[in-house]
């Protein structure tokens, strides 16, 4: 695959037409054979993913094929590639389809002028919702293909098969004709109509086996293009003057010596100063060199406060579910257990910090920015530089990560309106300390749950109510007859009682709401005197979630004890994203320093049809291994408005010397259709690492992240015995 | 403005600039070289390292006056004569990373230790690269990668 092929030829010239005319576009992509991929249910997909500002998908421009004279295909897609290697499985599928070799295959992502409108990338979508469509595509192009090879070879159409980019006579192998022959000179658009016959899981050449990621030349070789390493001739990289705590006003700023910096350029734009210049350092230097006065509200809140202040500034819950009768469920219990569970909040920290590059030329501009939203940011930047949509194109380079955190653009709109300014290419690229302030953090967050038992350890009563972490993952998915799951208060966005804005954050919400309901799980197990496995298996009834939780179990070795047992075993289980999960963890505590050691994870999970099997464990790899941070170490700590967090020495996230034995498990590979596989894995890390403390040292741990602080002090309130 | 001189990648490279500037912007400013990535500034994730004189060095907190006369090595000069780097090819078979901006400082800390020690065992190789930061979570993969790298390479490489 050839991404940069596809990159580079027209990065000068930004055109984009007003609206998006269609028979423009077609022919700016040039000749081939086009195919226009509509959603399945674009309706659907636009509710399921929050909206989009209202927009929608234009009903029959999702992506578009491109199969070259040179036989090369060509998938344009709004997706972005920021680790999760849709460059790898979109491209899986499409060849599959098309029964063409990965090799042959170019991706073409998030940018705005080539690739139809696309909400963004997040949710662990991408597969699901844009995989089926871009499948039927390759099949209907392989169908046109092969009307076309049948005129040119004269052989009925029932007669040709297809292989490896060729069209050929069944039986007499060397009549053939390649793609790239059948498209010369030739401009075709379809529409599909009727639903093609894709392939049937038996059929399939590529899609369900592992391929090495398609970028990876690209990646080991340092050639791979992030926003921060693209070059323009003039361009002056920027430094913005920040307050030092949300909410601050700015008082008075003199830059006269940063003006004296040989160099510099100082731009004043209503609430924005930034000092540019052709050096990233001297730009620094400058930004060193302004003294400002900022007034500083005096703080309401803290890391410590803040889950009373959101209890009480959270308003009426909304019912995510609920069922039978609570009162009834009160009386039936022999045993009711009440907890509330916290965390706090939490950075995504991706590698790469927030990075753009905007160039204006005339009227028009160009921005290149680390973003999960390209389309998004278009409309962002046009609002910000009023200026028509038309004249704004946005190109994504490979992104160094998101998690949910680079769906915000500020960087990208920073970039174009200093770009505007000064006439000149202008590169923002944050700081460590900017990533942390700017963050739109995962949010901290508060359940409450009141549960009841029957002697037999029957779950009869489940009282649920999540404040501020949103309703994904809230609703409970075991057999009990008296339940009602509520979600109060908002968890994302700027404003209302978090002191700085909250947005998405890998699986978001159900970090939150698989910590709360599966610590409370283990907790009603030791009560009933059962084995945590066995008590889950009794309570639920979901033939999927038994299956994964019975393969981990198998897996890791379970044998059924009581907890604590002493050998620090823990288990967990969640759904995000229509794939179940099931871990098992082993862990060791360290009674005098309180520090908690992973020394072990299974992890068997239900994602239906798998389409890189081996892309697939990476990405569970990663949310064990992120999950630990936010299980073990990772909290902002904040003073009001102020973010005390600025660097990886305060903040810390898991490294090498964390690294637990990590063992996956796929099931249920075979079984269309695909579901998500970029967050769930991550959603049970808080909750089996707690149970297995619990399991270790008898001590129950109700708040993340589980510092060493806070495992001494549980072992102090809660000694053994 | 001070006049330095060093070897990068294998070529005297010579500059006019302040000299205690750091590495890291030189390298990606006035040399082009983009490998080298800013993951935090201040030591702390590795995604600068570069090596110089064969040791792990991290570009961010290294004015480029302390490397004059030395010999520089950046990812970019890590693949010799078109070839690519046993390390590298063994991140690439290994599927070693997702997003990949960690990467090149992962390489770099990783040909280090096998130049140093090319027997280095797991435990070598996860206390050499515990400074470098991966937030993706690739760690299974690039510690593989590096145990395999290492069986095939015996730590020669310019300069
Ligand atoms: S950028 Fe140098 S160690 Fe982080
Ligand atoms: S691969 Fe993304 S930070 Fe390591």
């Amino acid at each position: 695959m050839r991404v940069p092929d596809y990159e580079n030829p027209d990065l000068h010239d930004p055109t984009a037409p007003d609206t998006f005319d269609r028979r423009e576009f077609l022919q700016r992509l040039g000749g081939g054979i086009i195919i226009i991929v509509t959603l399945s249910d674009p309706a659907a997909w636009a509710a399921r993913a929050g909206g989009g500002g209202g927009r929608s998908y234009p009903e029959d421009f999702n992506a578009y094929l491109r199969i070259g004279e040179d036989g090369r295909v060509a998938c344009f897609t709004g997706k972005i590639e920021m680790g999760q290697g849709p460059i790898t499985s979109l491209a899986q599928m499409l060849a599959d389809e098309l029964d063409v070799t990965m090799d042959v295959v170019d991706m073409v992502m998030g940018d705005t002028d080539r690739c139809p409108w696309d909400m963004g990338t997040f949710g662990s979508m991408t597969t699901r919702f844009f995989g089926p469509p871009l499948r039927a595509a390759g099949a209907e192009a392989r169908r046109v293909l092969m009307e076309l090879a049948s005129e040119s070879l004269k052989v009925p159409v029932e007669n040709l098969a297809t292989r490896n980019g060729v069209v050929y006579e069944k039986g007499r192998e060397k009549n053939q004709v390649s793609y790239g022959q059948l498209a010369k000179g030739k401009t075709i658009e379809r529409r599909l109509k009727v639903k093609p016959e894709t392939k049937s899981v038996a059929e399939f050449q590529i899609i369900g086996k592992s391929y090495t990621r398609t970028d990876a030349l690209e990646k080991v070789t340092g050639r791979a293009k992030f926003a921060g390493d693209l070059r323009e001739e003039g361009m002056l990289y920027a430094r913005l003057l920040r307050p030092p705590a949300h909410g601050a006003k700015l008082k008075s700023a003199d830059t006269s010596d940063a003006e004296k910096i040989e160099g510099v350029k100082v731009v004043r734009d209503g609430d924005m100063i930034a000092v540019l210049h052709p050096l990233p350092d001297m730009a620094q230097k400058a930004l060193e060199a302004i003294k400002a006065e900022f007034d500083v509200p005096a703080p309401r809140v803290n890391d410590k406060t803040i889950f009373d202040h959101l209890v009480k500034n959270a308003g009426q819950g909304k019912p995510v579910r609920q069922g039978g009768n609570l009162a009834e469920g009160e009386k039936l219990a022999k045993t009711l257990v009440e907890a509330t569970y916290l965390n706090s909040y939490v950075a995504h920290a991706p590698m790469e910090p927030h990075t753009a590059l905007a160039r204006m030329d005339g009227d028009k501009i160009t921005v290149w920015a680390s973003t999960q939203t390209p389309f998004p940011l278009k409309s962002q930047i046009a609002s910000a530089l009023k200026m028509p949509e038309g004249n704004v194109r946005v190109l994504t380079p490979f992104v160094g990560g998101g998690f949910g955190g680079k769906s915000a653009n500020q960087q990208a709109i920073e970039a174009a309106r200093l770009a505007k300014l000064t006439g000149r290419p202008v590169q923002v690229a944050w700081s460590r300390q900017e990533e942390f302030f700017y963050d739109t953090f995962r949010p901290a967050a508060v359940v409450k749950i009141k549960s009841g038992l029957e002697p037999s350890g029957k779950i009869v009563l489940w009282d649920y109510n999540v404040y501020f972490a949103g309703s994904r993952g809230a609703d409970q998915f075991y057999a009990i007859p008296h339940h009602r799951t509520l979600a109060t208060g908002e968890w994302r966005g700027e404003g209302g009682p978090h002191p700085f804005a909250t947005g998405a954050w890998r699986a978001p919400g159900n970090n939150t709401n698989t910590f709360a309901r599966e610590c409370h799980m283990d907790i009603m197990a030791a009560k009933a005197g059962m084995d945590p496995i066995e008590f889950r298996l009794k309570n639920l009834e979901d033939p999927k979630i038994i299956r994964v939780l019975k393969a981990a179990a198998e897996k890791f070795g379970w044998k059924p004890a009581k907890s604590p047992s002493g050998r620090g075993f823990g288990v967990a289980v969640g759904m995000d994203s229509g794939t179940w999960v099931a871990h098992i963890a082993e862990v060791e505590v360290n009674r005098e320093t309180g520090a908690v050691r992973v020394k072990r994870v299974v992890c068997a999970q239900d994602m239906g049809l798998v389409i890189n099997p081996q892309g697939a464990i990476i990405q569970m790899e990663g949310c064990i291994m992120m999950g630990l941070g936010y299980a073990l170490t990772e909290e902002i700590h904040f003073e009001g408005g102020r973010v005390l967090d600025t660097d990886f020495g305060t903040y810390v996230i898991p490294r090498f010397s964390w690294l637990p034995k990590i063992e996956t498990m796929l099931v249920g590979a075979n079984e269309p259709p695909a579901q998500g596989g970029g967050e769930p894995a991550i959603i049970c890390m808080g909750a089996v690492i707690a149970n297995a403390i619990y399991d270790a040292v008898g001590a129950r741990l109700f708040q993340l992240p589980m510092t060493p602080e806070r495992v001494k002090a549980a072992l102090a309130a809660q000694p053994v015995g | 403005m001070d006049k330095i001189t060093f070897t990068l990648n294998g070529k005297p490279v010579t500059l006019t600039t302040d000299g205690n500037r750091m590495l890291q912007w030189v390298l990606r400013t006035d040399l082009g070289l983009t490998g080298t990535k800013y993951g935090c500034g201040v030591g702390l994730c590795g995604a600068c390292t570069v090596l110089v004189d064969r040791k792990m060095t991290r570009a961010c907190v290294t004015p480029v006056k302390n490397v004059a006369g030395k010999n520089v090595l950046t990812i970019e000069g890590l693949a010799a004569d078109g070839k690519l780097h046993p390390l590298q090819e063994a991140f690439a078979r290994h599927d070693a990373f997702q997003c990949g901006f960690c990467t090149p400082g992962m390489i770099m800390s990783a040909a280090a230790l096998l130049m140093e020690n090319p027997k280095a065992t797991r435990e070598d190789i996860i206390a050499h690269m515990d400074g470098n930061l991966c937030r993706c979570g690739a760690h299974t993969r690039i510690l593989d990668a590096i145990e395999d790298a290492a069986k095939t390479w015996k730590g020669e490489t310019r300069p």
